[in-house]
């Protein structure tokens, strides 16, 4: 359970492997969190993470997930709240980057982009709503992009399907209303991270820690959305209305 | 009879933690045929929701208020005992009672609060340093056990569950009605004694010798206040006034019982609130200085003296959206240093708002999760936006477990699973009762969830 000052006693990162995910959980450590459970494909390579989180009183797991594999998700939830009991944060952290030319060489490798990113996270997303509605409390949050504000070419695939994400998030965030949960959307820049190693750095980047520190702010204020950086969202306001001869010639990195 | 279920958002009386459940309002006469439904998350019993962090919640489960029915409420004036349903309030009784020469054996700080939850939080008044708190003065209960069994226990009739039930936050089974001994008076009226103390040393050691000589007790402490004014205090005793003392104009309307409602605070509160290190430094300074330096034998009436913040309707959304919680703890006697030094991180970390309270409490009573023990106990409210707040309290904690001492369940809206092992130390034999009769967990709470006490 939560309690009065926002604190939890159980958190889920689904994507037990991402930066992101990861900082968030440790950013959200108090001595009232009791179980973090990591989920991702291999999770006997989660064993350095499990060791950074580790601490008195509090225990990690590393369990078997995959974001794709949809058919799995509604016995994977079980099966954690059966080890675990109630969800209070639930951190939806995994996807796929690609790149465009992997993309444009081969479809296939699109589709498993979009099939990761958009239908296992809203697969994963509806199982998660659906315990939370059972238990009557808890909180998702949900990683998007802000590469899914306005598509680019250097990653359209990948910024496509934040975007779904992101309308799906919305929505959800508003169907939680009411039912003693809730969806909060987080919109990093350019993070600097494994999945973005060896790319050049657009303006306003970011690291997972920040990006960590600004959501545990804004949960605990009871944010449905926010950007990190903040200023993103002023800057978004303006490339959303660049006309089209300028944007696309956005950097190509 | 249909019972008609909404799904509500509840908090506790501080406004934090919300989760929601089914909620429905039921007679006592329908709640067996609702626990015959299997429940996945169970269900819980909710008195006025005056506890102030989680504990009258139950997420995603089923949460039942008894209607509170003037009916049952029966006055003996003979042995000077009351029966009541657990539904009804201090308030609906203080009405009753008073005007007939009674007083209830025990009052909190606010009359809102039900019979049921009395029993179940064990709450305690300014009396409790020669009376006890509310168990002590229940002479029987009927319990309705998860089964729907209905059983009459008490002190002297299965004193184990009796005392389970005492402090047991509505884990034991749904109390249904109560008998319990009244205090006679002879007016509606307390006289009061006033001293200011000039830090914590001297209230300490005014509380140590003084508070004996009189039936109530208690101090509002400046918790903004640091160094040589550390702790700086009024402390009110008071005894309910003999018709003696009244002039005959007076006396002829002796038990005269009138609570006054002044204002109630809108819903529409800035999302900051109106509480703040200014605003409470300044009310600090105005109450400290309004009191007497010492005064013997002023009047007040049992609202003023004892229920002053009822006057105002929903004073908790002063705190605003954040919502508040009130940090309420004991310390054996002997352990006045570590009481000081949480004044003093209190004060230094300057999130205290201007309710608080110190009260020296007298003996324990045998329930196992009955909070008072022989010592202090401050009770300080702060609003829960205050900076680093999760962490000062985990350093109190810290603070009251190596001290033996421990957190209120009916109050606790931040506190760990380990904090509660420690400074419950009978916990154990509690839940084994508590299992006994409950082997399916039918009852269950937030609380009980986040402090893991089933």
């Amino acid at each position: 359970m939560e309690n009065a000052v926002g604190e939890v006693q159980n958190i889920l990162v689904l994507g037990g492997r991402s930066e992101i995910g990861v900082a968030i959980a440790r950013e959200l450590l108090t001595p009232s969190t009791q179980r973090v459970t990591l989920a991702c494909r291999r999770p006997d390579e989660t064993r350095d993470v499990e060791a950074s989180l580790s601490r008195d009183g509090l225990r990690v797991d590393s369990v078997i997930f995959d974001g794709a594999d949809t058919s799995t998700h509604a016995d994977f939830i079980d099966n954690v709240v059966a080890t675990s009991g109630d969800l209070d944060v639930v951190i939806l952290a995994f996807g796929l980057l690609g790149t465009q030319e992997e993309c444009d060489d081969d479809p296939q490798a699109a589709v498993k982009i979009a099939h990761t990113n958009y239908t296992g996270a809203v697969s994963i997303s509806l199982e998660v709503a659906k315990r939370f509605r059972q238990q009557g409390h808890g909180r998702l949050i949900i990683l998007s992009s802000v590469a899914g504000e306005r598509a680019r070419k250097a990653n359209f695939v990948y910024g496509s399907t934040k975007a779904g994400l992101d309308a799906f998030a919305q929505g959800l965030s508003d169907a939680m209303v009411g039912t003693g949960a809730n969806v909060m959307i987080v919109r990093p820049g350019f993070v600097h991270s494994a999945m973005t190693a060896g790319m050049k750095a657009a303006p306003f980047s970011t690291t997972p820690d920040v990006v960590a520190q600004l959501t545990v702010r804004g949960l605990r204020a009871g944010k449905r959305i926010i950007w990190t950086p903040g200023i993103l969202r002023w800057v978004f306001v303006l490339m959303r209305h660049l006309p089209v001869a300028i944007w696309r010639r956005m950097p190509e990195g | 009879m249909n019972t008609d279920f909404t799904t509500s958002r509840l908090t506790g009386w501080g406004r934090t933690s919300p989760s929601t459940a089914s909620v429905a309002q039921v007679s006592r006469d329908n709640v067996a045929g609702l626990l015959k439904d299997p429940y996945r998350r169970g269900v819980l019993m909710r008195g006025l929701g005056r506890s102030y962090g989680d504990a009258a919640q139950n997420a995603g489960g089923v949460v039942l208020s008894l209607e509170g029915s003037a009916e049952e409420t029966v006055l003996d004036a003979a042995t000077g005992t009351l029966t009541a349903g657990a539904g009804a309030s201090l308030h609906d009784l203080l009405k009753v009672i008073v005007p007939q020469g009674f007083f209830v054996p025990v009052t909190p700080g606010t009359r809102f609060v039900t019979v049921g939850g009395a029993i179940a939080s064990d709450i305690h008044g300014k009396n409790h340093h020669v009376e006890g708190s509310f168990g002590n003065h229940v002479r029987q209960l009927t319990l309705m056990l998860a089964d729907g069994t209905v059983h009459e226990i008490g002190p002297d009739q299965n004193p184990t569950l009796f005392w389970a039930t005492v402090g047991g936050m509505g884990l034991t089974g749904v109390i249904l009605e109560a008998t319990f001994s009244l205090i006679p008076i002879e007016t509606s009226l307390c006289t009061v004694n006033t001293i200011r103390c000039r830090n914590i040393d001297v209230l300490i050691d005014e509380m140590s010798h003084g508070d004996d000589d009189h039936r109530y007790s208690v101090a509002w402490a400046d918790l903004l206040a640091t160094g040589s004014r550390l702790g700086r205090s009024v402390l009110w005793r008071g005894d309910h006034t003999k018709l003696a003392e009244l002039s005959s104009k007076e006396a002829a309307d002796a038990l005269k019982y009138e609570p006054k409602h002044l204002a109630t605070v809108p819903p529409l509160i800035p999302s900051f609130g109106f509480v703040n290190k200014m605003s409470s430094t300044l009310f600090n300074e105005l109450w400290f200085r309004k009191e007497p330096r010492r005064k013997n034998g002023g009047h007040k009436s049992i609202p003023a003296y004892f229920h002053p913040l009822d006057a105002i309707g929903s004073w908790n959304r002063v705190y605003g959206n954040g919502g508040f919680l009130q940090y309420q703890f004991a310390l054996p006697f002997g352990r006045e240093d570590e009481l000081r030094q949480i004044v003093e991180r209190i004060a230094v970390s300057k999130t205290a708002s201007p309710l608080v309270v110190l009260k020296r409490f007298g003996d324990a009573n045998p329930a196992p999760l009955s909070f008072p023990m022989p010592g202090w106990t401050l009770t300080v409210d702060i609003p829960t936006r205050a900076e680093g707040l999760g962490q000062l309290l985990h350093s109190l904690d810290e603070v009251v477990m190596q001290s033996g001492g421990r957190h209120y369940l009916a109050k606790d809206a931040h506190t760990t699973p380990t904090a509660i092992r420690r400074g419950y130390p009978r916990l154990d034999e509690w839940k084994q009762i508590q299992r006994s009769v409950d082997p399916g967990q039918l009852w269950q709470s937030d609380l009980a969830r986040r402090l893991e006490l089933i």
